[in-house]
C-alpha cells in the first residue's frame, strides 16, 4: 500500500513540481499567501480561497478523468451545470423541500450523462459530437427552466452548500474533497479502473476479452453528468441564483485543461484522478495569482494558453519519442564505450 | 441515387420545407429584403465555416476562430483609432497574422502529432486572450473608409438589398466550392480525411495539406473578423463567443461527415441558411424566445448525426450483402 502511493507520487512529480513552483511564486508577489487565520468558526487565507474557487473545476476534473480514460470528451458539462443550477433554483423558489431538490437536480444531472453515454456507447458517435449536441442545446434549456431570467433564492439550506462551513472548512471543499475521495476509492480498490483504462486503450479488444463496455461507458458519463451537477449545485448556491448564460460558462475547457495538466493523456488509457486535481489546483492557483499580484486579468487567458502549450509540447508523443530515441541513441554509445574499454 | 448526396439533399428539403412553412405563416418571409438580410447576418458565420468545413472533411476541428474573429475586431479598432494607415493595409496585415497563427497550429499539430482538438483550445485561449491584452472596451469605428463600405449594397428586384459583406460570404462560397472539388488541395483534403495513412501512402503531403488546411481555416477567421468589424462597425474583445460551435453545427447540418472524408462547401452554406431562418422565424413571432434557437439547432444537429450514422449503417451493409 505505501509503495502504491510512494509510485504514484512520484508518477504526480513533474505536476507537484509545478503546483509547488506556481505557489512559491505566489508567495513571492503576495507575501501573505499562507496566511491563515479562523473567524466565526471557518477558516480564511488564499489558499483556502484557491481551494474553494476552484471546487467546481476540481467536482468536473473528476468526472472528465474517467471519460477522458475512455478516449472519450465531455464537452457538455458546462452546460449541464447551467440546467442543475437552474433545475435547484427553479426547485426550491417553487417551495420544494431542500434534500427533494438535491435529488431532483443530481437526477437531471444523472440523467443528461445517460443520455451522453447512450450516444456514446449505443449510438456510436464519435464523443465531442455527441456531447456537442447537449453543449449547444444545453444552454437553452436552462434558459427555458429559468424563462431567460436569473432566478435567485434565499433557501438557508442551499446557500449552506455554496458559502458555509463544516469542520472550519469551506462547504465546497468538503464536497469536492469528499466527492473525489468516494470515485478514488470506487476506482482503485476495485477493478473498474483497470478496465475503465483498458476501454481507452483499446474498446474493441475489451469487448472481445469480455469487458461490458457500453454499460461501462454509459457509466463514466453518468458520473461526469453527476459530477456536473454537484458542481451546478455549488456554483448557483454560492451566487444565490442561477444564470443561464453564464453559469459554468467555458468550465468545460477548464476541466479538460486540469485533466490534461495532470498528465493524463487525450488520447485515453492511464488516468489519475489525484494528478486531475492537482490540475485543476494549478490552474486556480494561477488565476488567483494573477489577481492578488494586481496584473491586469486580461492577462489571465495568455499565461493559461502559454502553460497549455509548453505542458503539451512536453507531453506530445512525437516529442516522447524523440526523447526515447536520443535515449537509446545515448545507451548504445555507452555499451560501445564499454566494449572499447575491454 | 448516390448516397453520397443524401445528407446534401436532405438539407435542402428541409431547408426549402422549413422556408416554405414559414412563408405560410408569414407571406412577408417571401421576399428579398428578408433575403438579403439572412445573408447579411450570417455573412462572417458563412465566411468561417467554410474554413470549418475545410477542416472537418479533413477530420480535424478548428475551436479558435471565434477567438480569431473577435481578436481581429479589436485588432483593426485598435490601429485604425491610434495610427493612420488605410484600413486595406490593415486587412492585409490582419489577415496575414491570422493566417500565420493558422499555420503555426497546422504545424503543431502535424510535427508534434497531437489532437487539433487540444491544439485549437489552445489556440483558442491565446487569440481571446491577445484579443483581451490589447484591449478590455468595445472600440468603436469611425472610418470613412469603413462607413462607405458598410453602405454598399446592390438592389435586387422587389427592394432587397445585397450589402458588400453578404457578396462576400457568396464569393467565398464560391471559391470554397471551386477549392474542394476542382483542385489538388481539395482532393488531398478529402484523401486526409478518408484517412492520415492511406492519404500518405496515395502520395499526398501530408504535413503541407495539414499547415495549409488550418491556415486556411485562419485565414477566413480573419476574413469574417473583418466583416464582423464592418458590420458592427466596432471591436470587442467579448464579441462572437461560441461561434465556433455555430459554424460546426452548420457544417454537420450541410452534410458533411464528421469523421471527415465526405462533405459539401456548399451544403455547409445551407446549413447557415437554415439556422438564420430559425432566427429570422423567431423574430418575425416576436412571442418566441430567443432561447429556442439554441434548442432547434442542437435538436437538428442531433437528428443529422443520427442520419449520418444510418447512412454509414446503410453503406456497410449493402456492401457486405451485394
Amino acid at each position: 500500500m505505501i509503495s502504491q502511493i510512494k509510485a504514484s507520487l512520484f508518477r504526480l512529480m513533474p505536476q507537484l513540481i509545478a503546483l509547488a513552483v506556481i505557489l512559491l511564486l505566489n508567495f513571492i508577489m503576495f507575501p501573505q499567501f499562507f496566511h491563515l487565520e479562523i473567524q466565526n468558526g471557518r477558516l480564511y487565507g488564499s489558499v483556502i480561497d484557491v481551494l474553494n474557487r476552484g471546487a467546481p473545476v476540481a467536482l468536473l476534473s473528476i468526472g472528465m478523468t474517467l471519460v477522458i480514460a475512455t478516449k472519450g470528451i465531455d464537452l457538455s458539462v458546462g452546460a449541464v451545470i447551467a440546467i442543475c443550477g437552474a433545475v435547484a433554483a427553479a426547485s426550491i423558489v417553487a417551495g420544494y423541500s431542500l434534500a427533494y431538490t438535491l435529488l431532483l437536480t443530481i437526477g437531471v444531472g444523472l440523467a443528461c450523462g445517460l443520455w451522453n453515454g447512450f450516444l456514446v456507447a449505443v449510438l456510436d458517435i464519435q464523443p465531442i459530437i455527441a456531447t456537442l449536441v447537449l453543449m449547444v442545446a444545453g444552454r437553452g434549456i436552462a434558459q427555458l427552466i429559468t424563462e431567460g431570467m436569473i432566478l435567485t433564492f434565499n433557501n438557508d439550506g442551499l446557500i449552506f452548500l455554496g458559502s458555509g462551513a463544516f469542520a472550519a472548512l469551506p462547504m465546497p471543499v468538503v464536497i469536492w474533497v469528499l466527492a473525489a475521495l468516494v470515485v478514488i476509492l470506487l476506482v482503485r480498490r476495485t477493478a473498474l479502473g483497470m478496465l475503465v483504462e483498458a476501454i481507452g486503450i483499446n474498446r474493441r479488444a475489451s469487448t472481445l476479452s469480455g469487458i461490458q463496455t457500453p454499460v461501462l461507458l454509459i457509466a463514466v458519463y453518468a458520473l461526469s453528468g453527476l459530477c456536473a451537477s454537484i458542481a451546478g449545485i455549488i456554483v448557483s448556491a454560492d451566487i444565490k441564483g442561477a444564470d443561464a448564460n453564464n453559469a459554468g460558462l467555458w468550465l468545460e475547457l477548464d476541466a479538460i485543461l486540469a485533466v490534461v495538466v495532470g498528465g493524463n493523456s487525450l488520447l485515453g488509457g492511464r488516468f489519475s484522478i489525484v494528478g486531475s486535481l492537482i490540475g485543476a489546483m494549478i490552474i486556480q492557483s494561477v488565476n488567483t495569482g494573477i489577481l492578488l499580484s494586481g496584473f491586469p486579468p486580461e492577462f489571465n487567458l495568455v499565461i493559461k494558453a502559454i502553460i497549455v502549450i509548453v505542458i503539451l509540447v512536453i507531453q506530445s508523443p512525437a516529442l516522447q519519442s524523440a526523447t526515447a530515441f536520443f535515449q537509446r541513441r545515448r545507451g548504445e554509445g555507452q555499451m560501445v564505450h564499454k566494449e572499447q574499454a575491454k | 441515387m448516390n448516397s453520397k448526396y443524401l445528407p446534401l439533399l436532405a438539407t435542402i428539403v428541409i431547408f426549402i420545407l422549413a422556408y416554405a412553412g414559414c412563408v405560410a405563416e408569414y407571406p412577408n418571409m417571401l421576399s428579398t429584403r428578408v433575403a438579403g438580410n439572412l445573408l447579411t447576418d450570417n455573412a462572417f458565420l458563412g465566411i468561417a465555416a467554410v474554413g470549418m468545413t475545410f477542416v472537418i472533411i479533413s477530420g480535424g476541428i478548428d475551436l479558435s476562430i471565434g477567438s480569431v474573429i473577435a481578436f481581429t475586431g479589436v485588432f483593426l479598432a485598435i490601429i485604425l483609432r491610434d495610427t493612420s494607415i488605410h484600413p486595406l493595409l490593415a486587412f492585409a496585415l490582419v489577415l496575414l497574422i491570422t493566417t500565420i497563427f493558422g499555420a503555426g497550429m497546422g504545424a503543431i499539430i502535424h510535427y508534434l502529432s497531437m489532437p487539433p482538438f487540444i491544439v485549437t483550445l489552445a489556440g483558442m485561449f491565446l487569440a481571446r486572450g491577445i484579443a483581451f491584452v490589447i484591449s478590455i472596451d468595445s472600440i468603436p469605428i469611425e472610418h470613412d473608409f469603413y462607413s462607405r463600405l458598410s453602405d454598399l449594397y446592390w438592389l435586387m428586384p422587389g427592394g432587397g438589398r445585397l450589402t458588400l459583406i453578404g457578396g462576400v460570404m457568396l464569393l467565398v462560397f464560391a471559391g470554397g466550392i471551386v477549392l474542394a472539388h476542382r483542385t489538388r488541395f481539395g482532393a488531398n483534403v478529402y484523401a486526409m480525411g478518408g484517412g492520415v495513412q492511406t492519404a500518405e501512402l496515395m502520395g499526398v503531403p501530408v504535413g503541407r495539406t495539414t499547415i495549409l488546411i488550418y491556415a486556411l481555416s485562419g485565414f477566413l477567421a480573419g476574413l469574417s473578423g473583418i466583416v464582423f468589424s464592418i458590420y458592427t462597425s466596432a471591436g470587442y474583445s467579448l464579441a462572437t463567443v461560441g461561434v465556433e460551435l455555430d459554424a460546426i453545427a452548420a457544417v454537420v447540418i450541410g452534410g458533411t461527415l464528421l469523421t471527415g472524408g465526405a462533405g459539401f462547401v456548399g451544403g455547409t452554406l445551407i446549413g447557415i441558411l437554415i439556422q438564420g431562418l430559425i432566427q429570422t422565424y423567431i423574430t418575425f413571432d416576436g412571442s418566441l424566445s430567443s432561447w429556442w434557437t439554441k434548442i432547434l439547432i442542437g435538436l437538428l444537429l442531433f437528428a443529422f448525426i443520427l442520419m449520418q450514422k444510418g447512412l454509414l449503417l446503410l453503406s456497410r451493409f449493402n456492401r457486405r450483402y451485394v
